[in-house]
């Protein structure tokens, strides 16, 4: 690690105060990522600004809309383990607990789920060139080892993917996210928060230096009939996922009238693809509708020398996630297929 | 612009005791057990989250102390290999991974048996596989794992939380 300062913030103000809008001045939370990229020089800090002492963001609260709010510092273990996620957002703790262990879980936070870096090969590995870390010097993972990198909106800078699993579920339950900064404050709708890399890989997302994530909110619809989250990846625990699926409907006489269907590991954020969730409505719930579906999700979708299989492996994913989603009570520890 | 880095005072109980300590901002917690309090029992594996040696208790949860900094414990309580015997009493877990041979070189089971401590506390784990998931944090490269899934069996049958 390089040397660098650390302050307690005691709140929101003296948070944003301390970052004063600076790159090289960080936050700190659970730690679970900034101490790996510190460690091992792929981020830099001045300063290190410790919001744990904000202790109104570290619970789950129920809004007069009928959502919920998540608390920037809830911890990933109490957020999926939340009788109120548990119960009404079950999809939620079901991507959650498919993330990371239980240690990292008991320490992560919310906003630092959505804030976690890439875990690329190359982009930890300071002796070779990436993008991401280090701006024009070239993607190394592209002509290299790419077997878990991505087949959809990746650029000719970039083949990166987001490794969050909790992300997923956030992206498909239409989550909007608060933000406050040296402006004030302001709402991102998730879609709109983590970014392609395009020209730009080195900026994973639209919180601009000197804000800070405060909670993020959920629709009063959690999906807890119809829901599933299918992690698939090298060993059946503790690993990033290949390609991670999760699903949501709403059907009412065996046809569907609210469908939700979100990628991850195949992108450098979860993958979302309104057209194939509009294709669904109206129809019955059976394979041949979700492998449709499956295709206009994957559509444009190209594979590297060693993951191109990625492209049926899930396109099968969102089959089965979204046939699993009709029995939801058929759901195993950690995301494990159940059919 | 570079900062001014200096030292920080900070109080810790480890183990029921108190500790006054100054460090500096990026030690980590596994280093200030270590290194400062010379409780060794915590192991340093891959010192960057992937193998669960270094788990200790804070707060009553399980956490890896490798990605914790030092400063960020200020004020805490930490319960670490050297804190769960009774006296000359083994913990019930430490007991049962002698009984089952839930280690062959033993580096990994300091974090094992925190870690098990902490799952059991949780009472999240309700079957044989949940107990698996649950535990998949601390890798063991000597292949005891069904060893130490069987030791937590054992205890967690033991303490009624079936």
């Amino acid at each position: 690690m390089n040397n660098f300062s650390y302050i307690k913030a005691e709140n929101t103000d003296q948070a944003i105060s301390e970052l004063d809008g600076d790159i090289r001045n960080k936050i700190i939370a659970g730690g679970t990522n900034i101490n790996d990229l510190l460690r091992y020089f792929i981020t830099k800090a001045d300063k290190l600004v410790d919001i744990n002492p904000f202790l109104e963001h570290n619970t789950v609260i129920c809004l007069d809309n009928g959502g919920i709010r998540l608390g920037a510092l809830c911890t990933n273990a109490d957020t999926a383990y939340h009788p109120i996620i548990e119960e009404r957002y079950p999809l939620l703790s079901k991507a959650i607990l498919a993330g990371a262990s239980a240690q990292i879980r008991n320490m992560a936070t919310n906003a630092g789920n959505l804030m976690q870096r890439t875990r690329c090969y190359y982009f930890y590995d300071i002796h070779t060139p990436c993008n991401k870390r280090d701006p024009g010097s070239g993607c190394s993972a592209i002509s290299g080892y790419n077997r878990i990198h991505a087949i959809l909106g990746q650029s000719e800078n970039c083949i990166a993917v987001f490794p969050s699993d909790m992300c997923v579920a956030l992206a498909a339950l239409d989550a909007v996210i608060n933000i406050e900064g040296p402006d004030g404050k302001k709402v991102l709708n998730f879609a709109d928060f983590h970014r392609l890399p395009n020209q730009t890989p080195h900026i994973d997302n639209n919180l601009l230096h000197g804000e800070v994530i405060t909670s993020i909110d959920l629709p009063e619809n959690g999906f807890p009939k119809n829901y599933s989250y299918l992690k698939l990846r090298d060993r059946s625990s503790y690993s990033f996922a290949l390609v991670s699926v999760a699903t949501a409907f709403d059907i009412e006489n065996n046809t569907i009238t609210e469908a939700r269907i979100a990628l991850g590991g195949v992108s450098h954020k979860p993958w979302r693809i309104r057209e194939a969730e509009e294709f669904l409505i109206k129809k019955e719930p059976n394979s041949q509708n979700f492998a449709q579906a499956a295709d206009i999700i994957l559509k444009g979708a190209r594979g590297y020398e060693h993951n191109a299989f990625k492209i049926e492996l899930a396109k099968r994913a969102i089959i089965r996630n979204c046939i699993m989603a009709l029995h939801p009570e058929s759901q195993r520890t950690g995301a494990k297929p159940s059919l | 612009m570079m900062q001014t880095v200096r030292t920080h005072l900070i109080s810790i109980k480890v183990n029921g005791e108190d500790y006054h300590l100054e460090l500096l901002p990026w030690i980590s917690l596994l280093d200030v057990l270590r290194e400062k309090i010379h409780l060794t029992g915590t192991k340093k594996g891959c010192d960057h989250g992937q193998c669960g040696a270094c788990t200790v208790i804070a707060e009553g949860k399980r956490i890896l102390s490798c990605l914790t900094l030092g400063v960020m414990k200020d004020g805490s309580s930490i319960t670490t290999i050297e804190g769960i015997a009774d006296g000359e009493n083994l913990h019930p877990l430490q007991q049962a991974f002698s009984d089952f041979d839930a280690f062959q070189c033993g580096y990994c089971t300091p974090g094992q048996i925190c870690s098990a401590i902490g799952l059991l506390s949780e009472g999240k784990a309700n079957t044989r596989e949940e107990v698996q998931e649950l535990m998949s944090g601390n890798l063991c490269r000597c292949g005891a794992s069904k060893g130490v899934i069987d030791a937590i069996m054992q205890v967690k049958e033991g303490c009624g939380n079936e």
